[in-house]
């Protein structure tokens, strides 16, 4: 009965997984690609990671998958913080559809937006 | 008392990695986790005796599933803009005011919005926070707050603060 439902698990997983890396081709700016990867990726990630501790059990692999996802959490969203600050201060524009630049207007004096073609 | 905590919790984490009670695994276990206490304990947090306090534990074992649904609901949000075929996205930056006052609480609360719907946290200043928003609804401080945090305060006040 197990074994099923952590294959289940895994292939949306593994689906989510899809779901990223088409986001991370489709939409327009660095920061909206980071937003699908992130998401998408971790808990996709996350899923594969719970699925193979529900096939193995309380083996060591399972214990260790389990750790790993725990840890997957944890470190992600940090990583995605570093490239997100690390995009903004070099000065990435936004893309130009994008309505609010609070953070420009705050810290770098004025929208970092990108302008319309004319 | 804090050096002995982070000793504590460090060599549990080995102990689940290792799985085994070898007389040398937990001799090898025991000299690595005295070097990462010896390095890294200083950056533990003030208070530990928190640890202790069963309500915390209870309240984060409650914030788990949780935390879980709200990430589901966010994977199939994000699945949902990328296969729409107009790719509905209205991205933005706003900033948020929170109320967490400690500062592992408010590292949780930012990395909980940046594996939440639509949200993201680009940085942290003292009270305030910048969220790249990908659906911005908004972009009052005290409104945004609202739709942004207020749930995950909740429960990250009962367990940090």
């Amino acid at each position: 009965m197990i074994s099923p439902l952590g294959w289940i698990i895994i292939w949306i997983g593994v689906a989510f997984d899809i779901l990223g890396a088409i986001g991370l081709v489709r939409f327009p700016d660095v920061y909206n690609r980071l937003q699908a990867s992130t998401k998408c990726v971790t808990l996709g990630t996350f899923g594969i990671m719970v699925g193979i501790f529900l096939l193995k059990g309380f083996t060591p692999m399972g214990i260790k998958a389990l750790i790993c996802g725990a840890f997957l959490l944890l470190t992600s969203p940090v990583a995605a913080h570093a490239l997100m600050k690390g995009s903004l201060h070099f000065g990435t524009k936004m893309w130009k559809g994008t309505v609010v630049d609070k953070y420009g207007e705050d810290k770098l004096g004025g929208e970092q937006i990108e302008k319309e073609e004319k | 008392m804090r050096y002995i905590i982070y000793f504590i919790i460090g060599f549990c984490f080995w102990l689940l990695l290792t799985l085994s009670v070898n007389l040398d695994h937990l001799i090898a276990g025991v000299i690595v986790v005295l070097l990462g206490t010896i390095i890294f304990g200083g950056y533990f947090t003030d208070k530990p005796v928190k640890f202790l306090q069963l309500h915390r534990l209870f309240w984060f074992i409650i914030y788990i599933p949780f935390f879980i649904w709200y990430m589901f609901k966010a994977n199939i949000d994000v699945a949902y803009r990328v296969l729409h075929p107009q790719r509905p996205i209205k991205p933005g930056i706003v900033k948020i005011r929170t109320t967490l006052k400690t500062n592992i609480a408010k590292v949780f609360l930012a990395n909980s919005i940046t594996l939440t719907p639509g949200t993201m946290t680009c940085e942290i200043d003292d009270d305030y926070l910048y969220i790249h928003w990908i659906w911005v609804q908004s972009s009052e401080i005290e409104e945004a707050s609202k739709i942004i945090a207020r749930d995950f305060e909740k429960f990250l006040r009962r367990i940090f603060e």
